[in-house]
């Protein structure tokens, strides 16, 4: 039974088995990334509270997020939440997956926001403020139109490090195309084909986006070639 | 109750902290060689050398770490033959050709964002290509880089959870069997295992806040 080999008659055979778990890989990508860009607004709000110990207790509690790794906390939501009294509901894997990776996530989205907010110089605060805007004026014509440029690539390049990210939820039972390539592993004996198979399909479709963001961020430099406070954090991916 | 639970937890999951511990300094050692050699080697005027290292980077890059982790783990023992040694050493290759790679890239960033008029001084003073780089160079590069490497040890540290899915007896392994043992512990337990990993990770945290302040001065530019 144990293929000792390359095959490509296997190859073809998993293939087309591998690529239906693809649009539950995909869709689990869109749905976390909504998620986490959604969250990331509560965590930009959090943090402008002016407060000091309420900003303190928010800081800490992202640096405990985005310092632990993801798969602990999707185990942890996936197991804990039926296990807790008050709240004893169950959750559903996809469910699990969107909240676990959505909240890690949620936190660099968070300081992007925020470094978004940063990059807008100081004196154009001021100027609005002199000029006698409203907060809703100030945010949506001034600040807003500002930051959010500068944010778009980064956000691009959480998008596909989000989509690699997405295979973890096969340790919770997300039937995504690692788990596909798994069970065909676990039924056939042979793991080779399958994880190649896997491995192209991300490479694939990973990397023609990776570029594409690329493009973008020359754009983007080139419209705003102010130096931001985005471009400490630029190269800081996530695991 | 639940001290009684974190008292009984507590010494099970220590079981599991060297395994975590020696994958880390493995895979960091392991990683941040592969990010010099391959940063320097997409630097390097040897077209054959750059394109082979560009290939590597971009595939890394472009698939998950825990596809690179099963697809090491499975498949290089059948496809070429080789032993890895051990399960351990499947987790810290992988780990270490994953983040070398993205490593790579902050390697390379940094060499370039050393500022030409360097260079071009230390060609003036008739230093060879070597001396440049050890001498001028390098140690300007580095600083840029350390704060970014500081980043990528901590997401070194949470990518060493996944080597339990390989079957090594980490922390998080010892959780699952405590998790498996009574279920209604779950919450405890993996509450446990992140304030572990968040323990572990506070020192990594300081060193990069360190590191920053370390490459803020002294860097001609």
């Amino acid at each position: 039974m144990n293929n000792n080999s390359w095959s490509w008659e296997t190859f073809f055979d998993a293939f087309p088995i591998v690529i239906q778990g693809i649009g539950i890989t995909l869709g689990l990508t869109i749905a976390c990334y909504l998620f986490a860009l959604l969250f990331g607004f509560v965590w930009t709000l959090l943090r402008r509270v002016p407060n000091k110990p309420f900003h303190w207790v928010v800081t800490w509690i992202m640096e405990f997020i985005r310092s632990t790794p993801p798969l602990v906390q999707l185990f942890f939501i996936y197991y804990a939440w039926p296990m807790i009294p008050v709240i004893g509901v169950t959750l559903s894997p996809f469910t699990s997956a969107v909240l676990g990776l959505g909240i890690h996530f949620s936190t660099y989205i968070g300081e992007v926001y925020r470094s978004g907010i940063d990059s807008v110089d100081k004196g154009q605060w001021e100027a609005s403020r002199a000029l006698n805007f409203s907060t809703r004026q100030k945010w949506t014509r001034i600040v807003l139109p500002q930051a959010i440029p500068p944010t778009v690539p980064m956000l691009g390049n959480y998008l596909i490090i989000m989509f690699k990210e997405v295979p973890l939820a096969s340790t919770i039972g997300v039937v995504g195309i690692l788990q596909m390539a798994n069970n065909y592993g676990a039924q056939h004996w042979t793991y080779i084909e399958p994880l190649t198979i896997v491995a192209i399909l991300f490479l694939v479709m990973s990397y023609p986006s990776a570029i594409l963001i690329r493009k973008l961020e020359n754009k983007v430099n080139g419209n705003f070639n102010k130096k931001s406070a985005l471009s400490t954090m630029e190269k800081g991916g996530a695991a | 109750m639940t001290i009684n639970a974190i008292i009984e937890i507590f010494p099970v999951l220590m079981q599991g902290i060297t395994i975590t511990i020696t994958v880390l300094l493995a895979s960091a050692f392991f990683g941040y060689s592969m990010a010099f050699i391959s940063g320097l080697c997409r630097l390097s005027n040897n077209i054959v050398l750059r394109k082979f290292t560009g290939f590597y980077v971009e595939v890394f890059r472009g698939t998950s770490l825990i596809v690179q982790l099963f697809w090491l783990y499975y498949a290089i023992p059948i496809l070429f033959g080789i032993e890895l040694g051990s399960n351990w050493w499947a987790g810290v290759i992988a780990i270490a050709l994953n983040y070398g790679a993205y490593m790579s890239e902050v390697v390379r960033g940094s060499i370039l964002s050393v500022a030409n008029g360097q260079k071009e001084a230390a060609t003036a003073l008739n230093m060879s290509g070597f001396q440049r780089m050890r001498l001028v160079i390098l140690p300007q590069a580095v600083r840029m880089m350390l704060p970014e490497f500081g980043n990528y040890l901590i997401q070194m540290l949470k990518a060493t959870s996944l080597v339990s899915l390989i079957g090594m007896t980490d922390i998080l392994y010892y959780g699952d069997i405590l998790r498996s043992n009574d279920l209604s512990q779950a919450p405890v337990v993996y509450l446990l295992v992140l304030v572990f990993y968040f323990i572990m990770a506070l020192p990594l945290i300081w060193l990069t806040r360190k590191m920053e302040q370390i490459s803020k001065k002294g860097v001609a530019s």
